[in-house]
């Protein structure tokens, strides 16, 4: 009896032990381990890029797949001026609100990067406009711009600063800048709170011997801390730029684009031709024109962390 | 440290910083002024004589009781919390694997994969959306919560990949050699050896992970149709505006309350949710 389940399990054990010892091999094990990855990134995110490519080539709309059609897409869209306006926006959105960010980000970071009571406490407060979900905290200020109801407004007249009412939202360029006023309140936390962890990487040693040297307390800024600041800031900045770049949410939630699609970004527009009107190959090929600019940001980055990784 | 007189340390500190912090907060308590305040209060004219917007004498607590009863609410923030909670498991485990693998062991092209997770890392979710609706819908994943457990690890994956190498770079290779010259293999040293020293790093990609999901939108808008099926930014978005009308009690009081998970799991793991932010910047 014993010796015909033992001689039942040999097979079964033999296999195991010859998967066993597969994994004792570096490149089987990294293989098995890299899988599960491997196979979510290629289904969602190598496939998606190809199949999007495909689909601005095509004239496909919502359950139709459509034919060929070239460049025909991109042809449209470049003669599109909403979608100019798009472009122009996108870009002075992101360009504006990094200055900002980066600006009032460094200035709250050099002032958190000291001792003082309850430092643990506001540190942890400031950093609620980045964790809290940004739909949610985007609809206080859409209320908070309401054009009636406006607490801005109230505040602002009772100061004596405005008399009549501010179309926060309503008015073509003021729609952009509140919408740049959310974007920098929900940044300059992240910029923070990640140029504090490089400043507390500075030793206070540098700028003793600073002092010593005579060096006044702007000129220590600028001779010891930001050169010694600028790795870390040049990464948070390319990080931002590409989640600024690719932003969605704060327009669609204040303006949704409007008033009469001027404040459009890339995203938003392709979401209201892909979803809305149901054009699936011309939102495509919208958010895909995304891409050049996307690129170009991920290779200063790459190149930026070897030569830093090098050096 | 500010030299000088006091008032230089007021004006040069403790002034700017009081002001970033109001600026910082306010949106915040202007939620919760809004989620209490009778609709009475809250629909008079800003420029109206007796309009007292920063606080009211008569709070109330109809916005949430409408919120939970006669909305779907609790609904979403379960569907929030399944679907956060299966999605930042699911790219822990990928994430520790795959870090540990492009970290500790060596294997052809461990380079240039390396490369590949961090580029994937930099794609933003609206660069996709469109053809991934396409395919969300052939795999018939559309509108049911899978849609969203299988493709938040796309971003969440690159980023705990990211910080567990660096986690595990910062181990010495020795204490797995001990085991190994103990007759552990390699998978098991891994899991008992060095998985334990990284726990304070799987917790901050854990936590970063689980806010990340809990704040995804563009995907969630896309995926979901049916009210049901929504997650909280999206139910909150969609349900609670009736074409141009928007009920703010109700809401603000939504954000309140859709914020609140976040913001708990935030305040108990403050130092460890730093630490991801700061880890996945520096990569």
């Amino acid at each position: 009896m014993s010796v015909t389940t033992a001689a039942l399990r040999t097979p079964e054990a033999a296999s195991r032990s010859r998967v066993k010892g597969l994994l004792e091999d570096e490149r089987w094990l990294a293989a098995a381990l890299l899988f599960p990855t491997m196979l979510l990134l290629g289904l969602f995110i190598a496939y998606p890029f190809v199949k999007g490519v495909m689909l601005s080539l095509t004239s496909a709309r919502v359950g139709e797949p459509g034919d060929w059609v070239g460049l025909a897409n991109f042809a449209k869209i470049w003669d599109d001026p909403i979608f100019r306006r798009a472009v122009w926006n996108t870009f002075w959105y992101t360009g504006v609100t990094t200055v900002f960010k980066l600006a009032l980000g460094l200035w709250l970071a050099v002032l958190l990067n000291r001792h003082f009571r309850g430092k643990a406490f506001v540190r942890a407060f400031i950093l609620l406009p980045f964790i809290i979900p940004t739909v949610l905290s985007t609809f206080a200020w859409k209320w908070m711009f309401d054009p009636t109801f406006s607490v801005l407004n109230w505040t602002f007249y009772k100061l004596g600063l405005i008399t009549g009412r501010i179309n926060w939202l309503g008015d073509p360029d003021l729609a952009m800048v509140s919408v740049m006023v959310v974007n920098i309140w929900r940044g300059v936390p992240f910029y923070a709170i990640s140029l504090l962890a490089g400043l507390q990487t500075i030793s206070p040693e540098l700028h003793e011997a600073a002092a010593i040297d005579g060096a006044r307390p702007w000129q220590r800024f600028w001779h010891v801390t930001w050169p010694l600041l600028l790795p870390v800031t040049m990464v948070v900045v390319l990080f931002s730029v590409i989640q600024t770049f690719a932003d969605f949410q704060l327009v669609y939630v204040l303006t949704g684009g409007g008033p009469a699609n001027a404040t459009h970004l890339f995203a938003t527009y392709a979401y209201q031709i892909a979803i809305g009107t149901g054009l699936l190959s011309e939102g495509a090929a919208i958010s895909l024109a995304m891409f050049p600019v996307l690129f170009l940001v991920v290779v200063v980055q790459l190149l930026y962390i070897r030569r830093v990784e090098t050096r | 440290m500010i030299e000088g007189a006091a008032w230089r340390k007021w004006v040069y500190f403790y002034i700017p910083l009081t002001i970033f912090v109001f600026l910082l907060l306010f949106p915040f308590y202007w939620m919760i002024v809004t989620t209490v305040r009778p609709d009475g209060e809250l629909y008079r004219p800003w420029n109206a004589p007796n309009y007292t917007p920063f606080w009211t004498a008569n709070p109330t607590l109809e916005h949430i009781q409408y919120l939970l009863e006669e909305t779907l609410f609790s609904t979403w923030m379960l569907n929030t919390m399944i679907i956060a909670l299966a999605s930042t498991a699911i790219s822990l485990v990928c994430g520790v694997f795959a870090g540990y693998a492009l970290a500790r062991l060596n294997f052809p092209f461990a380079g240039s994969l390396g490369t590949g997770i961090f580029i994937t890392y930099l794609v933003p979710q609206t660069l996709l959306f469109i053809p991934l609706s396409d395919i969300v819908r052939n795999f018939r994943l559309g509108d049911t919560p899978w849609a969203l457990i299988l493709t938040y690890p796309t971003f969440l994956i690159p980023f705990c990949t990211w910080l567990m190498m660096g986690y595990f770079k910062a181990i010495p290779k020795e204490l797995e050699e001990c085991a190994r010259i103990d007759g552990a293999s390699r998978f098991k040293a891994m899991v008992y050896i060095i998985l334990p020293i990284a726990v304070p790093g799987i917790l901050s990609a854990g936590i970063f992970a689980f806010t990340l999901s809990w704040n995804e939108f563009i995907y969630a808008l896309v995926f979901l149709s049916s009210p049901e099926q929504k997650t909280v930014p999206v139910g909150v978005t969609s349900e609670l505006i009736r074409g141009d009308v928007f009920f703010w009690g109700p809401l603000m009081a939504g954000a309140l309350l859709g914020s609140i998970p976040v913001a708990l799991v935030y305040s108990f793991f403050v130092e460890h949710y730093v630490a991801g932010l700061t880890g996945s910047v520096k990569g």
